[in-house]
């Protein structure tokens, strides 16, 4: 199984970075993907190497800060599970993290490469606002 | 005008492919003549034994604990130094075709810089500011798939060849097991696709298209990077009647006795045990699901004679280039340096591939510089240790800078004596591996003809385990004299000289972000 974790403090509140984050259709605004499509607990996601990813969004739990979702219909890929959560670290500064595990483990990588990017840009966004 | 410089990369090839160091079956007689009229380096060792670290230490003259890509998947920094880009700030025009592998290639999210001009077709992404200083790149790697130049133009001009090169991937995107050719050993395959469409004939044309396009009077450095003889071994079928398999003796490294084996095996540190018997694949460097045991030796011969056919290939096609140079009057002027990146198993203890184990098989490269006829330097053989960490400062002299700052070695040098001056008497190489759990960190020094090996800590070592070899009475490394208390002093200085010499690591270290 490839696991993998990413995360950044930023400065910012936590409720202030989820109500970004949590919006699963805005993927695109900060991971390193070219577009995204939700239809109810569906989403797509488009690469910028051509690939689509069909997505199940299995939490959006908007108390605990926690986003879920499974890549499915995929033929390479036989297990999947994606997590971000933002957690608070007192009133101005919550950490963003990005977990995934997965197989084909080799894939988990660049997944994690691009979580780091997508981390970077969120923390660009909203550190010290 | 200056000297122009002619850098010559293969990929995973051992200091005894060529007959210049004594090799006998490929026969190899371009490089042979490099290195009568140059110097040739009998012990030149890589900073890391895997392509995108030892490729970042010849870009930017920097130990891999400096530069930070201590494995495969870890980017180079979009702005980590590069002596290309002081060549051209000097007025070289500069280009790298062929094999870069500066950053990942397996990139869905087609993230860096490499994938990208390869899937766009442009062979510089700024031309005010080029990408890590090349004017331009077209560039390969091993087979059809991917996302770079070659692929493209195999893809679009010779769509039936793809099919005939190896899968290097299986269907769970491991690095593939599958057998081939007449004895089923790992990564084989008989390539039908014409020599002309190969790899190594598209990098010597690429080359020779960008030489041409150059004016008489220009500078030039031109890194010249062929993917081969690397796995997987699929050259043109068309020129497997080069060397016979089945005429090959088994390489010396290789054990036929496989008690013996084992027993040498088992006095290394434990990691080597455990991927032989298949229980502790640590990184992506050879198929996951092949087990190093079952290799038999007419599988050691079909491999050495695919790779034996490649090096031949690459020699012929380093022909056509000198050719072309010559044809432009350059040839007076020209400097070449010849060199891989690591090397490879073939047999030797029963492996193939390469991985943690700092041992000749992987670590004793070749290394030629011709210098430019009209430097009047002397032909020699160095016995020194050198680094390919030399590289960029090699290139620096040679074009008439001064050694650049952030590099962590003098230039290569010409004569043993020169050697001494310049203060090579120590080469270190270093490996980290840490793999979903799985970690391995190996140091490692080579001086006075002994090659020591510090194990840090990780799941099958602990501090305080390592190897030693007497390079002088075992040059095969079957002896492990790290307990022996006869070595004890000169193992305790070669590990003092080696925490003295080895810059402190990058910290924390960077992300893998592809497991290639």
């Amino acid at each position: 199984m490839g696991s993998i974790r990413r995360s950044d403090f930023i400065n910012c509140s936590a409720d202030k970075v989820w109500a970004f984050v949590g919006q699963p259709e805005k993927l695109h605004e900060w991971f390193p993907i070219t577009s995204t499509r939700v239809e109810g607990n569906k989403r797509w996601i488009t690469l910028a190497g051509g690939i689509t990813f069909e997505e199940d969004i299995i939490t959006l739990d908007h108390d605990l800060r926690r986003f879920q979702y499974k890549i499915v219909n995929n033929p390479f890929i036989t297990f999947h599970l994606g997590t971000v959560d933002v957690i608070a670290d007192g009133p101005n500064r919550c950490m963003l993290m990005y977990s995934t595990d997965m197989e084909p483990e080799v894939l988990a990588l660049p997944i994690a490469g691009a979580a780091s990017i997508g981390i970077a840009k969120v923390k660009e966004m909203f550190d010290g606002k | 005008m200056g000297r122009k410089i002619l850098f010559i990369t293969t990929d995973q090839q051992r200091y005894d492919a060529l007959g210049c160091n004594g090799g006998t079956i490929a026969r190899t007689p371009v490089l042979d003549a490099l290195s009568r009229a140059g110097i040739t380096f009998d012990r030149a060792h890589p900073q890391n034994v895997v392509c995108m670290p030892s490729r970042s230490t010849m870009l930017t003259g920097q130990h891999v604990s400096t530069h930070g890509v201590w494995m495969n998947g870890v980017p180079l920094p979009e702005d980590a130094p590069s002596i290309a880009a002081d060549l051209r700030g000097a007025g070289y025009a500069t280009a790298l075709i062929g094999k870069a592998h500066f950053e990942p290639l397996l990139d869905p999210f087609l993230r860096f810089t490499e994938n990208r001009m390869g899937s766009q077709k442009i062979t510089t992404d700024n031309p005010k500011d080029p990408h890590r200083g090349f004017d331009h790149m077209e560039l390969a790697t091993h087979g059809a798939a991917g996302q770079l130049h070659y692929s493209q133009w195999v893809r679009e001009n010779h769509p039936e060849a793809v099919g005939g090169y190896y899968n290097v991937l299986d269907r769970e995107l491991q690095v593939n097991a599958e057998g081939g050719g007449d004895t089923n050993a790992p990564q084989i395959k008989v390539n039908p696709i014409p020599r002309e469409w190969y790899h190594t004939e598209w990098v010597a044309q690429r080359t020779i298209a960008w030489l041409q396009s150059l004016p008489d009077d220009r500078d030039w450095f031109c890194w010249m990077s062929f993917p081969d003889p690397h796995h997987p071994w699929d050259p043109p079928a068309s020129e497997m009647h080069r060397v016979n398999w089945k005429d090959l003796d088994l390489p010396e490294g290789y054990i036929a006795d496989a008690a013996k084996r084992e027993k040498i095996i088992d006095s290394k540190l434990r990691h080597w045990r455990g991927w032989y018997d298949g229980t502790f694949v640590s990184n992506y460097e050879a198929p996951s699901k092949w087990v190093p045991a079952t290799l038999t030796a007419d599988q050691v011969r079909e491999v050495n004679a695919y790779t034996h056919v490649e090096n031949e290939l690459i020699d012929e096609a380093i022909g056509s280039v000198m050719k072309a140079i010559e044809s432009r009057g350059w040839g007076n002027d020209l400097d070449v340096l010849y060199t891989t990146d690591h090397g490879e198993f073939q047999g030797d203890f029963g492996f193939l591939f390469k991985g943690p184990y700092h041992v000749d098989s992987l670590m004793r490269l070749p290394l030629i510089w011709r210098p430019a006829p009209s430097s009047h330097i002397e032909p020699a053989r160095v016995s020194a240790p050198v680094g390919l960490v030399s590289l960029a400062a090699t290139f620096a002299h040679i074009a008439g800078l001064e050694q650049p700052s952030y590099v962590e070695a003098p230039r290569l040098p010409h004569t043993d004596n020169d050697a001494t001056t310049l203060g090579h008497e120590r080469v270190l190489t270093e490996w980290d591996s840490v793999l979903f759990g799985k970690i391995v960190h190996l140091r490692t020094i080579c001086r006075d003809n002994w090659v020591c090996t510090a194990a840090l800590p990780g799941t099958m070592s602990e501090a305080g385990d390592g190897e030693l070899y007497d390079l002088t009475h075992d040059p095969l490394q079957h002896v492990n004299l790290w307990s022996d208390p006869m070595a004890k002093a000169m193992r305790e200085s070669l590990l003092a000289d080696m925490w003295d010499n080895l810059p402190k690591q990058v910290s924390p270290l960077r992300h893998m972000d592809a497991p290639v």
